[in-house]
């Protein structure tokens, strides 16, 4: 009669599974299963079944979930991010979170960044005072959303310096939290703080924007049609090259950006024109063969090629632009790297259409900038 | 006896909690008329509010006894969160965090979660500007995902997206227009696999499908494009353009469209004959609504025009506490509408030149639709969801 009430109950979630919790040995093949989704639904049939079976897996098994998300796709991640929400939830309600183990997993840097982003995530919400505790070895940490939480208790800390006048100990407060902040807010916000009490911030240097750079310019864009059109510089890089162009020959200039942000603006050296295509193209010179990314802002149509490979390539005009709005993975070679953009005007003639201009930098998975070696 | 009375009041209960429900963006067949007996009403006062943890310009959308809403959060938005708060008390029922894996981008007055969820009764689809959707059952158990921006890389509006996903049957349509790698897709609601994929206009599109007559009416600045959920096909095609901000309204046997004014259609299979035109009725950001035998047009400057069904003749225009982003939704005679200042306001449709009849300041920025069910009224902000009865 008790096995039957509880087969009865089961189903509606009012007792635990009759399987009991599942244990570690048996995760593996849950969690093969969601890493192996991929585009296009691919793999979400098992994946719903596996992600049933690790809901009800013993709060212990904690951190072999969040393993689990080391190296997978953005979208095995998910399932997992989604799974280990639900365990945690159910071991908070029943007090039996591994926060130790949990700890454990957030403090070892072996681990992927986004797993333990999540792992922070659960002690913030169940032990708040331990991730308080924590947060200043955070300052160097390879996930650049982790660095947020001890950067911005710098900047809070320089302000209630500054707050009772003590000039020097908040410099050294932003300064510290300068040399970890990687998002875009939390650095601009500091930049400014430090202007004002006269350290200014190398910004390009400190993104890594690309500031040099030869233009060619006006090849024609009418109708959008340049964007599809191969002009000679997608064939050959010669600077003393001189190309029949949209009205005007079109020559290879030297371009250094004083922007602070790396704008490489088509319009200063070419004038405002519209339906027209440019190009730019710089050397990089890396001390070693490394994983990195171009990360890109434009809201023009463009191109990016790497040594001749074509990275990506968006046909969007004037949407919007900002910081690292494309990040493209990438493989440097050691010495020289070849980068070649194209950046296509359209015949919009709105006022917030007359932007020609891209920014790139080049930086590791962190967002810590990669500088040029020469 | 006492048995077929215990049945009756099983199919009255099912019965009762279907008719109250508000299943996606505009409600029933995206038609902004709520379909049940009970209606809100005119004197409708906060009955619980909810505080959330981000961003939002997408609709609660009601099922049964449970509300659910999407939020984004996070320096760029790149946390989404699906929630389910119980629709008596607000109380929490469950939340799910999620990432994005497409670009989080967008416009500083809209957000990520800017389209709504929608529901079959059994599962709560979420989608967002970047491109992520999200199946999960009532119950918070995930139960597929997909990652269109993952699957096709150049499928985003740097502006942000905010069509809202319909679903008809066991198909899901979702529509991901932009100026570049722009496509709708039907998708099986049991695996989250493509039952079909469709090339769509390349130029940037936040408007919403409405469902007519089982066809689902695909908007875009070309015109409308009727499309058999199941198989992708085209039904019928309207060509003479069409508005790419505020959606159609649809009523059982017309489909009336922003395009040139409004453009009443009457679609069937092969064509999609034109009923009238009107070319002063001119939709603002919301979207039209048919209420009785009359349309409700909200222009951009924040005035409600009615005019007719049958011949879009207006009869009388009413100027709203402005300005205003969201679409109106009706129930009863009353039109419910919020203002991006937090005004919510109860106009009676029945008043000779219209009337704004009650007002209530919610004190906060309010840019989404309001959700209607089960006699109350659900709105949101960037910081909190309220019901109002």
């Amino acid at each position: 009669m008790k096995a039957h009430l509880l087969s009865l109950l089961a189903p509606i979630g009012l007792v635990a599974p009759y399987s009991s919790h599942l244990a570690a040995a048996s995760l593996s093949g849950p969690l093969a299963e969601i890493r192996a989704v991929d585009r296009e639904g691919t793999g979400n049939e098992k994946a719903t079944s596996a992600w049933q079976k690790l809901t009800q897996a013993d709060p212990a098994t904690l951190p072999e979930v969040l393993a689990g998300m080391n190296g997978a796709n953005p979208l095995a991640e998910n399932w997992l991010r989604a799974a280990v929400g639900v365990i945690a939830d159910q071991a908070s309600a029943a007090k039996k979170l591994p926060i130790e183990a949990v700890q454990a997993f957030l403090s070892d840097t072996k681990n992927s960044p986004a797993p333990r982003v999540v792992a922070y995530d659960i002690i913030q919400r169940a032990q708040p005072e331990l991730a308080e505790k924590i947060t200043p070895s955070l300052l160097e940490d390879p996930s650049s959303e982790l660095r947020r939480h001890p950067v911005a208790k710098l900047l809070q800390s320089g302000d209630e310096d500054l707050a009772q006048g003590r000039k020097e100990e908040a410099t050294n407060a932003y300064l510290k939290a300068m040399n970890s902040a990687r998002d875009e807010d939390q650095i601009k916000d500091l930049a400014k703080k430090l202007k004002d009490l006269d350290k200014p911030v190398d910004l390009p240097k400190h993104f890594g924007f690309l500031m040099n750079w030869k233009l060619i310019a006006p090849f024609t864009n009418v109708e959008r049609k340049g964007f599809d059109t191969a002009f000679p510089p997608e064939q050959e890089i010669r600077p003393d090259a001189v190309y029949p162009g949209k009205n005007a020959d079109a020559k290879w200039i030297d371009f250094n950006s004083a922007d602070d942000y790396g704008q490489i603006d088509f319009n200063k050296p070419f004038t405002m024109l519209k339906e027209v295509t440019g190009y730019a193209y710089t050397e990089f010179e890396s001390a070693e063969a490394r994983d990195a990314q171009i990360r890109l802002g434009c809201k023009d149509g463009w191109k990016v090629w790497l040594n001749g490979e074509l990275l990506f390539a968006r046909d969007e005009y004037h949407r919007g632009a900002k910081l690292d709005q494309y990040k493209l993975p990438v493989k440097l070679k050691k010495g020289k790297n070849a980068i070649l953009v194209k950046c296509c005007q359209n015949e919009q003639t709105e006022s917030w259409t007359v932007e020609w201009q891209f920014q790139l930098r080049i930086c590791d998975a962190t967002g810590t900038a990669i500088l040029s070696a020469k | 006896m006492k048995r077929s009375l215990t049945l009756l009041s099983t199919f009255a209960l099912l019965h009762s909690s279907f008719s109250a429900d508000w299943p996606q963006f505009r409600g029933p067949n995206a038609s902004a008329v709520s379909t049940e007996a009970t209606a809100p009403g005119p004197k409708v006062n906060i009955d619980w509010s909810v505080d959330l943890p981000g961003r939002g310009l997408s609709s609660p959308i009601v099922v049964g006894d449970k509300v659910f809403i999407t939020c984004s959060s996070g320096p760029d938005q790149s946390n989404l969160h699906v929630f389910c708060f119980s629709a008596a008390d607000g109380k929490k029922i469950w939340e799910r965090v999620m990432k994005a894996t497409g670009r989080t981008m967008s416009h500083n007055k809209t957000c990520v979660a800017a389209p709504t969820p929608c529901s079959d009764g059994e599962r709560v689809f979420a989608l967002y500007s970047s491109n992520d959707l999200f199946a999960f059952d009532l119950a918070g158990n995930l139960l597929w995902l997909r990652g269109l921006t993952y699957d096709y890389s150049n499928a985003s509006n740097s502006l942000g997206m905010s069509s809202s996903p319909v679903v008809v049957g066991d198909t899901l349509v979702v529509q991901s227009e932009n100026d570049s790698e722009s496509l709708a897709v039907g998708i099986d609601v049991t695996t989250g696999k493509n039952r079909w994929k469709k090339e769509r206009p390349k130029a940037a599109n936040w408007t919403s499908a409405v469902v007519y007559q089982n066809v689902v009416a695909l908007q875009s600045s070309k015109g409308l494009t009727g499309v058999n959920p199941r198989t992708g096909e085209i039904e019928w095609d309207y060509t003479d353009g069409a508005s790419t901000t505020p959606s159609s309204a649809v009523t059982k046997n017309a489909i009336y469209v922003p395009s040139n004014g409004i453009t009443a259609l009457s679609p069937e299979k092969g064509s999609a004959s034109q009923i009238w035109r009107a070319g002063g009725l001119k939709p603002g950001t919301g979207s039209p609504l048919v209420l009785g035998d009359a349309i409700y047009v909200l222009n951009g400057t924040g005035v409600l025009i009615r005019a007719s069904i049958t011949n879009g003749d207006e009869a009388w225009k009413l100027r709203l506490k402005g300005p205003l982003s969201g679409s109106p939704v009706a129930a009863g005679q009353y039109i419910y509408i919020v203002s991006e200042r937090g005004d919510f306001q109860v106009i009676d449709t029945t008043a000779k030149e219209g009337a704004v009849v009650h007002t209530v300041e919610l004190k906060d920025t309010l840019l989404c639709t309001p959700a209607i069910s089960d006699g109350a009224v659900f709105v949101r902000s960037d910081k909190k969801l309220w019901k109002l009865k």
